[in-house]
């Protein structure tokens, strides 16, 4: 397993996709975090970046990569080794290539500008992000035999959840705004690790009180240390569950 | 007896000799401020020595001047009030009055002024009283350079920094208080003057007023108060120069506005509150080049205001820079200058040629509905902004400033 996270390693490096990516999170945070005089606001507009390019890179470059590398795999799978291992292999060393380029683009200039709790929510919330789309890639992948419908897929998995699913949560809170929905929506926000991260940063911040100028029940749920520890435990599932599945399903694989 | 006599001469000639010079001395033993008080005739000094008086309610029923060192202390043992005066033009000064005690039934204070005009207070210290000074039925008294301070931060047994009902003509100036109920406290007080005042770390509220009408507030500083400050049922509120700082918090205000008519508020501050001014039934209010910045709401301006105008402010990166609560707008909003403005310029007037709508459609959403606060900072509600400024059909249209200036003003 290790030899094999190693030369996916070295191919991910040889790739220079991720250092690319590296470079323009780093680019954006420097800019982002040097022009705003207020430190909790560019940790804000940090968040937005994270929140969008993250899932949607995250989850893209994945997917492909799996998708192109379906032949090293095979070769592989010839040898005596173990379909779950073989593919766990694949998932830890592109995860941690993202990972680690996310913390050297996003974390180092946090660290340079602006540290404290907040920042260190916000590189943890980044990472988690990363974790989580890059497993949605990996159960793409192992449902999709056709390379160009498992891009498809990932696109609208992503758009799903940066976008159409806060639709689909601000039409529900629309149409049910008469009842009690505060509780019913902590449900529906933990369906949604985007969101997930959001709430996890946003409440590190000062802003966190506008959250809870109405009293609303998430905030002083989501603010204490029960709901951060929800939270977190909320995307460590989103992680392992896509993973155990995707494992499932390789093993029946007809490759 | 005649020595008897002869002797009582002798003092008493000694004593209006020496109040004639420099007042007459009180040193700490017991009960010798209560007799000081009682034996002094109207004019007399009484000059307070070092040391700690352990004495209560002492009642001052005579124009006496009351006069401290840096160390003249006294002491409520914290059951009893301390002064209670009740004569015009009394003077108490640079004395430390402490440990004020606390009941249910009387507000007990530090200094209590009862039926009494022109008296001074100036330059005391008040620690940890329930009231500092408490003004009832006074006019024209003047509370100069106090400090006054309390460690209780307690709103439901907390008494409050400058407490005065009924009251007219007062001067509030340049004083400090901190840590009490409400900072300073007002009801039927009138044309009365507050100014340079600090008011900060309160429970409750940094100032406090209602039904106290034609009273001007200038360059005070009210910060980090639990609910910032608040101002009911009054007409010609006049507020200029103030600062309100970081009143932030679930249900905090840098200045709440109810039932206010004919006032003024103008070059004043507003940074970092959770709202800036939050106005509710509000009759001609004139709002006019104060500073909104980094607040979460500038301004919440709820559709039973009317007649008010908001001209030349600054709004600087407030989270949101207008909500309101419904699609009726009877207010004016002319001549601003917002930082989040995306309008253009074209003839070069310096006035923006697309008018700017201060209402983002979230803040519609989220005034409408609270719980849509969860997708704040979310991906899509920054584009229904950009879709809606584009098409608005949610935004209250009236709610619009013509004129938005290009540049920020300069104030």
């Amino acid at each position: 397993m290790k030899t094999i996270v190693k030369y996916v390693m070295l191919d991910l490096v040889k790739n220079k996709t991720i250092i690319v990516y590296a470079i323009i999170l780093g680019l954006l945070s420097v800019s982002v975090l040097s022009m705003d005089s207020n430190s909790s606001k560019g940790i804000l507009s940090l968040l937005n970046i994270t929140l969008l390019f993250v899932p949607i890179i995250g989850i893209l470059f994945s997917t492909i990569y799996f998708f192109n590398s379906i032949e090293f795999t095979e070769l592989l799978l010839a040898q005596p080794i173990k379909r779950k291992t073989m593919l766990l292999a694949q998932y830890i060393a592109v995860a941690a290539a993202l990972c680690i380029a996310y913390v050297l683009g996003v974390g180092i200039p946090i660290a340079i500008f602006y540290s404290g709790l907040a920042a260190f929510t916000l590189l943890i919330s980044g990472l988690f992000l990363t974790l989580i789309f890059s497993a949605l890639a990996l159960l793409i992948f192992v449902l999709f035999k056709d390379k160009t419908k498992g891009i498809g897929a990932a696109i609208i998995v992503a758009l799903f959840f940066t976008l159409l699913f806060d639709g689909l949560l601000l039409s529900f809170i629309y149409s049910f705004s008469e009842y009690p929905i505060d509780k019913p929506l902590l449900g529906l926000i933990s369906l949604n690790p985007v969101d997930l991260g959001r709430i996890l940063v946003l409440l590190q911040l000062d802003v966190a009180v506008m959250m809870g100028y109405s009293g609303a029940l998430f905030k002083k749920f989501m603010g204490s240390a029960t709901g951060s520890i929800y939270t977190v435990i909320c995307m460590i599932f989103w992680i392992i569950f896509p993973i155990i599945m995707s494992a499932r399903i390789f093993r029946k694989k007809d490759l | 007896m005649r020595v008897v006599i002869a002797f009582a001469v002798i003092v008493s000639v000694f004593q209006t000799t020496s109040c004639l010079s420099m007042g007459i001395k009180v040193y700490p033993t017991l009960n010798s401020l209560r007799n000081a008080i009682s034996n002094a005739h109207s004019g007399d000094t009484l000059l307070l020595q070092n040391g700690i008086f352990k004495e209560h309610d002492l009642v001052v029923k005579k124009r006496i001047v009351l006069k401290g060192t840096v160390n003249s202390i006294i002491d409520g043992e914290n059951k009893f009030q301390a002064f209670i005066v009740q004569a015009d033009s009394v003077v108490i000064d640079g004395i430390e009055i402490r440990d004020i005690g606390r009941s249910s039934i009387t507000d007990m204070a530090g200094i209590r002024i009862v039926n009494a005009n022109f008296v001074t207070i100036s330059g005391n210290r008040f620690v940890n009283n329930t009231y500092g000074i408490y003004l009832q039925n006074a006019e024209r008294c003047n509370i100069i350079g106090n400090t006054i301070h309390s460690d209780f931060k307690d709103e439901v047994s907390g008494g409050n920094g400058i407490h005065a009902w009924k009251s007219n003509h007062l001067l509030v100036k340049g004083n400090n208080i901190s840590g009490h109920r409400d900072g300073i406290y007002f009801e039927f007080v009138t044309e009365s003057q507050i100014i340079s005042n600090i008011s900060f770390g309160n429970a409750r509220y940094g100032l406090h007023f209602m039904f106290s009408h034609n009273d001007t507030y200038s360059s005070n500083t009210f910060k980090d108060n639990g609910a910032g400050v608040a101002v009911m049922y009054s007409r010609g509120v006049v507020m200029l120069n103030n600062d309100f700082l970081h009143n932030w918090g679930d249900a905090s205000y840098g200045l709440l506005l109810k039932e206010i008519t004919d006032s003024k508020i103008e070059h004043n501050h507003f940074i970092r509150n959770t709202v800036g001014i939050h106005m509710e039934g509000t009759t001609r209010v004139d709002v006019k080049q104060n500073l909104f910045q980094d607040n979460g709401w500038a301004l919440r301006v709820q559709a039973s205001c009317s007649g008010s105008n908001f001209t030349g402010n600054n709004f600087i990166g407030n989270s949101f820079d207008v909500a309101t609560n419904g699609s009726l707008m009877l207010n004016l909003f002319d001549r601003n200058f917002w930082d989040k403005y995306d309008g253009y310029d074209l003839n070069r007037n310096g006035v923006g040629d697309v008018p700017y709508y201060p209402v983002s459609v979230y803040s519609v959403i989220s005034e409408k509905i609270p719980s849509a606060m969860i997708l704040y900072h979310s991906f899509l509600t920054d584009i229904i902004d950009k879709v809606e400024k584009v098409m608005p059909t949610m935004i209250p249209d009236k709610l619009k400033d013509d004129n938005p200036i290009i540049k920020k003003i300069a104030l």
